[in-house]
């Protein structure tokens, strides 16, 4: 593949169109976490339901899989804007490596249209396909949401550690990809530890957003047996990823000393390569050190941690030259903030898992119900953070040490304009999208069992003989 | 056959099956746009969600396929057309955003003047989102699209071959679900619905039709590669599309939906064929050919691996999915109000 060059925009493009980006993969990667993990606990449900023969699983399941169908339509269509977006924003970027790592993207879309197809079969199907086959839908749905995500953030795990092709330079001097092995794409050296992270933060994500919605409703009064029933399953679900979650993230931290040692570097504040490097909680990089962090009192504990041995030399920021190094403290801080999160929420499980343990019963306590109820958004932060750490962590290149972020850029000029629109668009659906949702749980408060779409004057409604049922 | 002309083959099928199964999901968006108000509107909304409702996502995929297709297999056409595309691909995508956001939306409103906003937004955005696609074929097919670096942002889609490629598709669209929302109507036993959409299907399929003839003029001028070929060895395509599409009209008459709705889809399929036939071997017209643009041949290989692999796992459960709509097994509870 020949690079044609293009003109390079100019900074300030670049800026927006990094900003687009980031927006647009931050909006869908919350919404996807649904489509990946939220199938699970919907299939706990309704199995339940199916084997006790209990109305109050059955209800949750029902009333889970109609807020399921609103997120996985915005799932759908705000994957549909990135998919548009590799190409409109980063053109350089797809018609280069396009093919390199394309095959991982086919595969991802045989994922999501498996996924698509029994969405329209489960959410449909209530009252019209037997119990026990319609529940079964969802396998295909958990399976497929698994699998889309392997490939997609193989995608992600190939531009941090690119492999599977060759490169030379032409006569023309433009860069010329060689020798792809697809197959070397998909399973490059990063993929592993990126998806299993990735896959356990969705269930995490999932798990605690749904826990804090049903604590917040006991919160308020309204502690009955679908409140701690739907409390209870997503809980479940967080006792068994929580914990996994900072080990994976430790061994992501030591593939990044490896093969990306100034991602790791901007995450440490290191300006200089050094052994014996300790650990600082928060704290400022001012460019030559970190200042008023708290470091731990372990000598050499980011060396070990990094690369098992206290006396460990980690390589300083100063190993590359300045144009070449990520801005250090939004990396170093997201990162910390992630960490933070992801221990606290470790805590938070134990906690759980104690009471649960001894007394077959959740912690008494309000305060463990207002942890709950905050957990939820914390773990979408801890998401976010973790992507800007990789992410930012990794400039200026887009594609590891190949292509800068500079250099696959459109050179369309109008990139404030389509971000200023997007943002404006996902303003608009966010703000829309949580009204729908909240006046779904209100009719549900207020008994309604099946919604109905007005579709007539409200008073021709009241009256019609046979309403439009949903679902 | 080249392996490139394969892959490109696999391609041109999902461009196929998008055009006919998103284009009737988008019909349904326009023909709701033009429901009239809430009371008139209500039992054709009604149909549409019952006949799109379990479907749409899964025939919206088919876009995604062809794009992943595109960027993987001839990754510097991708670019091209991306770079040079920008504005109504940005169209497109609002279009998609507001389409999706606002069908799934309207579903649950719990008042009459939400579910009237949603809907307004789901019904234009069906009404634009094909138009815009439209163009996008137009620029390629009139050699607008250059093969190295970016053509004019503004001039490359909104030349003539744009605008008859915009409104045939939307012309496309309506015709199409016009067809099956009779079908649907019939078979839900809603007399009044089905006599409403056959009299649509069948002057649509008279506009489409001549829309088609009267198009043959700007792209005799505007695209003489693509006309000089479509007049060519895609004639029979032509042919076999008029004579589709005045078979559904004699079956619309007749009253026999089910085949008339298979004559509407082979219509809609003899034409886009005719299109790619015309185009071969180009994909940028006049710019870059399949085998030029081809990405490399391992490559190829997997992605034809992969199609192999969703012919197996995707294949058979769309079938299923379709065979359960089509009998109404999925669905909302159909009642038109009355
Ligand atoms: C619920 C979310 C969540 C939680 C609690 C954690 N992470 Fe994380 N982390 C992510 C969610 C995440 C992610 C899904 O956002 C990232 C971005 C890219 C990726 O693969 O996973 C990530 C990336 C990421 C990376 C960068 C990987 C790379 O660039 O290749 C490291 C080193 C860690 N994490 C380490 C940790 C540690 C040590 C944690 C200990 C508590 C932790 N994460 C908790
Ligand atoms: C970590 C990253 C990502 C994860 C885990 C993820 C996961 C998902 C999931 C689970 C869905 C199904 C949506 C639903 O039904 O709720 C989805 C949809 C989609 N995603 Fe993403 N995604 C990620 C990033 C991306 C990126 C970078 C792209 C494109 C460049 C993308 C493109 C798409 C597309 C096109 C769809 C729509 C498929 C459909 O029509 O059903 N995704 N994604
Ligand atoms: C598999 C999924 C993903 C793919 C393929 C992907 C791809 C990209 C690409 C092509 C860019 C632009 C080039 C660059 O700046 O290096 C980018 C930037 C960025 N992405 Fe990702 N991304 C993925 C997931 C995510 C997610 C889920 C987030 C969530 C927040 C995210 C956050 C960002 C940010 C913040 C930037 C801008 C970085 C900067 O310019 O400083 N990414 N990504």
């Amino acid at each position: 593949m020949l690079t044609s060059l293009v003109l390079a925009s100019t900074e300030s493009d670049l800026l927006a169109a990094r900003n687009q980006m980031a927006l647009t993969l931050g909006y869908h990667i919350i919404i996807a976490c649904f489509g990946v993990a939220f199938p699970a606990m919907i299939f706990v449900a309704h199995r339940r339901a199916i084997r006790l023969n209990d109305d109050t699983y059955l209800e949750l399941a029902r009333r889970w899989s109609k807020v399921a169908a609103v997120l996985f339509a915005i799932g759908a269509v705000t994957g549909t804007v990135l998919s548009f977006e590799m190409g409109l924003l980063w053109p350089e970027l797809m018609s280069t490596y396009g093919d390199v790592m394309g095959l991982a993207f086919a595969l991802e879309g045989v994922s999501f249209f498996i996924e698509a197809i029994f969405i329209g079969i489960y959410l449909y199907g209530w009252d019209r396909l037997p119990p026990k086959l319609h529940s079964l839908m969802l396998v295909p749905i958990m399976m497929a949401g698994a699998s889309g995500t392997f490939f997609v953030l193989s995608v992600n795990a190939w531009m941090n550690s690119p492999t599977g092709f060759d490169t030379i330079t032409n006569a023309a001097g433009e860069i010329e990809v060689i020798n792809v092995d697809p197959l070397a794409a998909i399973f490059n050296s990063a993929v592993g530890l990126q998806y299993v992270h990735m896959l356990l933060a969705a269930y995490m994500v999932v798990a605690f957003s749904v826990a804090a919605t049903y604590a917040i409703g006991i919160l308020r009064g309204r502690n009955d047996r679908h409140h701690r029933i739907g409390l209870l399953i997503p809980l479940a679900f967080a006792c068994v990823v929580t914990p996994i979650q900072p080990a994976i993230g430790h061994f992501a931290g030591q593939r990044i000393a490896d093969e990306q040692p100034i991602k790791l570097a901007a995450i440490e504040g290191l300006a200089t390569t050094e052994s014996e490097v300790p650990t600082i909680i928060g704290g400022y990089y001012d460019g030559e050190k970190v200042v008023g962090g708290i470091e731990i009192p372990i000598p050499g504990l980011a060396s070990f941690l990094a690369q098992n041995s206290f006396d460990a030399e980690i390589v300083g920021l100063d190993a590359v030259p300045e144009e070449d190094r990520p801005p250090v403290n939004i990396v170093r801080t997201s990162f910390g903030i992630m960490v933070m999160i992801g221990t606290a929420l470790v805590g938070l499980v134990a906690w759980f898992g104690w009471s649960w343990w001894r007394r077959r019963k959740r912690p008494e306590s309000k305060w463990f119900l207002r942890a709950v109820a905050l957990s939820g958004p914390a773990a979408v932060v801890a998401l976010e953070a973790g992507w800007i750490t990789t992410e930012v962590g990794r400039q200026p290149w887009v594609v590891n040490g190949l292509l800068r972020t500079e250099d696959a850029v459109t050179d369309a000029e109008w990139i404030w304009a389509s971000f200023g629109v997007i943002t404006a668009v996902y303003a608009l659906i966010t703000v829309a999208g949580i009204s729908v949702l909240r006046s779904m749980t209100r009719r549900w408060r207020d008994g309604e069992k099946h919604l109905h779409t007005p579709y007539g004057p409200p008073e021709q409604l009241a009256d019609a003989p046979q309403p439009v049922e949903v679902g | 056959m080249e392996l490139a002309d394969a892959v490109a083959l696999i391609m041109f099928i999902g461009v196929i099956a998008y055009a006919v199964f998103a284009g009737a999901d988008f019909g349904s968006g326009i023909w709701d746009l033009g429901a009239g108000d809430a009371e008139q509107g209500g039992p054709t909304r009604r149909l549409v969600d019952h006949a799109i409702g379990p479907v749409w996502e899964a025939n919206h995929v088919w876009l995604i396929f062809v794009l992943v297709f595109l960027w993987t297999g001839f990754p510097e056409a991708f670019g091209s057309i991306m770079s040079t595309l920008y504005v109504p691909f940005c169209f497109v995508a609002l279009g998609i955003v507001f389409r999706g956001c606002g069908f799934a939306f309207r579903k649950f409103s719990d008042d009459l003047a939400s579910a009237r906003l949603f809907g307004t937004a789901f019904a234009a955005a069906s009404l634009i989102t094909p138009f815009f696609l439209g163009m996008v074929t137009g620029a390629i097919a009139s050699g607008r699209v250059p093969g190295e670096g970016v053509g004019d942002r503004w001039t490359s889609w909104t030349g003539p071959t744009s605008w008859v490629g915009g409104a045939l598709a939307v012309l496309t669209c309506a015709f199409l679900s016009a067809v099956f929302l009779a079908a649907d109507a019939e078979r839900l036993g809603h007399a009044e619905l089905t006599e409403r959409f056959r009299r649509r299907a069948m002057v649509m399929a008279i506009i489409t039709g001549v829309a088609a003839l009267a198009g043959v003029a700007p792209l005799r001028l505007d695209a003489p590669t693509l006309s000089d070929r479509l007049l060519g060895r895609g004639v029979v395509f032509m042919f076999g599309s008029a004579a589709a599409g005045l078979l559904s009209l004699w079956l619309l008459h007749r009253r026999q939906f089910h085949l008339a709705r298979g004559a509407a889809v082979a219509a809609v399929v003899a034409v886009v064929a005719g299109w790619g036939v015309a185009q071969y071997p180009w994909v940028l017209v006049d710019e870059m050919t399949i085998a030029e643009a081809a990405g490399s041949s391992a490559t190829l290989w997997g992605l034809l691996i992969a199609f192999g692999i969703a012919a197996v796992l995707v294949l058979p459960p769309l079938a299923y999915l379709f065979w359960l709509t089509d009998k109404s097994v999925l669905g909302t509870e159909f009642s038109a109000g009355e």
